[in-house]
């Protein structure tokens, strides 16, 4: 059975100091005057093995913003693959170890370029896993609520469209977050998504259990995309933009997903690695 | 391929279905978002009428009691039915008592769930549905394929042609719409002015005082639970209410979530009998069939919240497009995935919780705050539960739990993924996506090789 009860084994001294730092951060971001934060990157495994480059950029992106990440090599998976299809158990051990893993990092702020992980951590933990959670971001709110920053001095002259993952909007509730550091960005063409909103039709393992309708939403979301004329997808999760970037590559679209966070990296003097 | 996938990957292939529902749904979804949006309360009010639900839920069996007493004080007759067979033999007894051969009924799930129809012409006895579009699929042989508008997979053209093979007095009708509901009041009007008995469902039913309240918005049902000598109401237990004035909550709820209505159309509310007006016989069927099974279900019970209002199908990408029928249930979309398996057994229906991409939609449309993604998570437990440890996606998902529980054993798996590199063709994804290409160095690599 799924419990509310927590597990007692998540430390909380240390979200007590994490969360006495943030309050001082934000109150001083806000006045202009940022202090250098440590930031613990959850990186996920999806991005860590599939998409480094995201990886890559959110590091780059942080330390052109002034603050020093670190990488808790300990991390593996928060367990959402295995808690979305039915495998609470397995779920649940890996909760405990993800809690433990980063209750030892000594860091000001978790950061995390996956919002469905993020959410899994923030949502699910607690309510039905039973694991206090450590206190993590996903990147347009550390971006925002506690680095108070917007425009993040990026460049990127393309013609760009941005897909709400549905995790994003309902889960965390980011709302135009990231479309606000979007319009700060120098360069960029930004269209917007007709029918955002609606899932692109990944789902996790519904994109193989249920491929036929998988495809048939997705099939609809890449319409939206095309009719924007936009050159780059961009969304806050690789593992939808996985999923429209590979419809879209199967059909030759000549339109390319992008994390987010590779969008925020670039500057006029840096391109991607 | 089984169950859900096989029903929708046939239910894709129908363009006409596709069109009308995406249409439809597409339109009652940008009404509703209206309507609600007028509502300055609305998000107390979903907190209202989830909190008279659970409340209600959880004293089922004194309100259910206190309702029989009600409704007998006021002259009418209460029957306990287990379930399906046992509420289609009650209703069919009642028939015979009175020797009809003919009823007439307003729309109601309920009955469609027990299979009312089929149960009473096993017996003689004819059942005209009187909803417009209820007689379009009765007429046609088909099943409904959503709760509040069941022929929504239909269009004027074929609903034309069925209407001059199937009723009298149309030989010249063309496929306007005024034209095609007055052939069809045409042919009701005869059925309510003959019939001796009515058959409804319930949208609730007031414990304190006795009262059922049917909503609709055609006017039949008002004919149906007026102008009959009998009157047979089957409801599902879930139904009941404790008191008259929680009728205030659902019925701002139910209309702006389901049509997209300010007010609702003809609500008829009744209480046993009265001499001289109106039926003179009422009974009054309280219908389990699994629901006690699904209110032993802690996390799965919010399912009995449900007001029917169809609002989680609207606003679905998965029933947006493969329409009701895929999920081979009387209750599609949504809340069916999470309903039929509750009634019927998690081991009759284990494809139906994994019939979404957990997008979170359906929740917050919800007037009664059902959090269906929670529910679909907790009952795919369940199925995997029943599958035991020897099947094929449990053995892999028990190997991927091993190889994230330690550092050593994930980049171990890390390093074997690269092989991935080699490997063109994963089944169940690359029919229409190509895979993402593997780097030949994973972040931990970049890490380590530029920051230790």
């Amino acid at each position: 059975m799924l419990s509310r009860n927590g597990s007692g084994e998540a430390p909380t001294t240390a979200q007590v100091r994490i969360a006495s730092t943030f309050r001082i951060v934000s109150s001083t971001a806000a006045q202009g005057n940022v202090r250098r934060l440590r930031v613990a990157l959850f990186i996920t495994c999806f991005n860590d093995t599939l998409f480094p480059q995201t990886g890559r950029a959110v590091v780059r992106l942080l330390e052109r913003l002034g603050h020093e990440v670190v990488f808790p090599e300990e991390q593996t998976c928060c367990g959402q693959m295995h808690f979305n299809t039915g495998y609470a158990r397995e779920a649940r051990g890996l909760a405990e170890r993800f809690a433990r893993v980063f209750a030892e990092v000594h860091a000001d702020a978790i950061v995390s370029p996956s919002a469905s992980c993020a959410a899994l951590v923030r949502d699910a933990y607690p309510k039905w896993l039973g694991v206090e959670p450590p206190r993590v971001f996903e990147l347009s709110e550390l971006l925002i609520d506690e680095l108070g920053v917007v425009d993040v001095g990026a460049y990127f002259p393309h013609r760009v469209t941005y897909h709400p993952t549905c995790h994003s909007l309902r889960l965390l509730d980011v709302g135009d977050r990231p479309l606000k550091l979007l319009r700060a960005v120098r360069g960029i063409d930004l269209v917007e998504l007709p029918e955002a909103a609606e899932c692109c039709g990944f789902g996790g393992t519904f994109a193989v259990k249920n491929k036929d309708v998988s495809t048939a939403m997705l099939a609809d979301k890449m319409r939206a995309v095309l009719d924007t004329g936009a050159e780059i997808v961009t969304a806050g999760d690789n593992s939808c933009l996985m999923h429209i970037g590979g419809g879209l590559s199967r059909q030759r679209a000549g339109v390319k997903p992008m994390h987010l966070a590779e969008i925020l990296a670039h500057t006029e003097e840096e391109l991607p690695r | 391929m089984k169950g859900f996938p096989k029903a929708a990957a046939k239910a894709l292939r129908d363009t006409q279905l596709r069109h009308n529902i995406g249409h439809a749904t597409r339109t009652i979804r940008e009404k509703r978002e209206h309507v609600v949006g007028e509502l300055p309360d609305w998000q107390e009010l979903r907190a209202a009428g989830a909190a008279i639900k659970d409340d209600a839920l959880l004293r089922l069996d004194e309100l259910l009691i206190e309702l029989e007493e009600r409704v007998t004080a006021a002259g009418g007759t209460v029957h306990w039915a287990r379930d399906a067979a046992e509420a289609n033999r009650i209703v069919g007894d009642v028939a015979q008592a009175h020797g009809v051969d003919e009823v007439v009924k307003v729309k109601s799930i309920a009955t469609e769930e027990t299979r009312l129809n089929d149960a009473l012409a096993a017996r003689g006895i004819r059942a005209w549905e009187t909803d417009l579009a209820e007689l379009i699929v009765q007429l046609s042989h088909d099943s409904p394929s959503h709760i509040l508008v069941p022929a929504i997979h239909k269009n004027r053209a074929e609903i034309r042609e069925l209407f001059m093979r199937e009723l009298d007095g149309t030989e010249e009708l063309s496929d306007d719409p005024g034209e095609l509901a007055e052939a069809a009041r045409r042919h009701l009007r005869r059925r309510f002015l003959d019939a001796k008995m009515g058959v409804s469902g319930a949208n609730f039913a007031v414990a304190e005082t006795g009262t059922i309240a049917v909503f609709e918005s055609e006017g039949n049902g008002r004919m149906c639970t007026t102008l009959p000598e009998t009157l047979v109401t089957v409801m599902g237990i879930e139904k009941v209410i404790p008191r008259w004035q929680d009728l205030e909550v659902f019925l701002q709820l139910l209309p702006r979530s389901s049509t997209a209505e300010r007010m609702n159309p003809y609500t008829s509310l009744w209480t046993g009998v009265h001499a001289g007006d109106g039926p003179q016989e009422f009974h009054l069927v309280l219908l389990d069939n699994g629901r006690t099974r699904a209110l032993a279900d802690g996390i799965g019970r919010q399912a009995l919240r449900c007001i029917r209002c169809s609002a989680c199908l609207n606003v679905c990408p998965v029933y947006e497009r493969v329409g009701g029928h895929a999920y081979e249930s009387v209750y599609p979309g949504p809340i069916g995935a999470i309903l039929t398996p509750q009634l019927e057994g998690i081991e009759k229906r284990p494809s139906l919780p994994y019939a979404s991409s957990l997008c979170g939609a359906c929740y917050e449309a919800c007037p009664v705050k059902i959090d269906i993604p929670t529910v679909l998570v907790e009952l795919r437990r369940q199925v995997v539960e029943s599958d035991g440890a020897l099947d094929p996606e449990h053995v892999a998902m028990a190997a991927a739990a091993k190889a994230f529980s330690t550092r050593r054993a994930y980049e171990r798996a890390q390093r074997l993924a690269k092989l991935g590199r080699f490997v063109k063709w994963i089944p169940g994804w690359s029919s229409s996506r190509d895979a993402p290409e593997i780097p030949g160095q994973t972040f931990r690599e970049w890490w380590r090789e530029t920051r230790s």
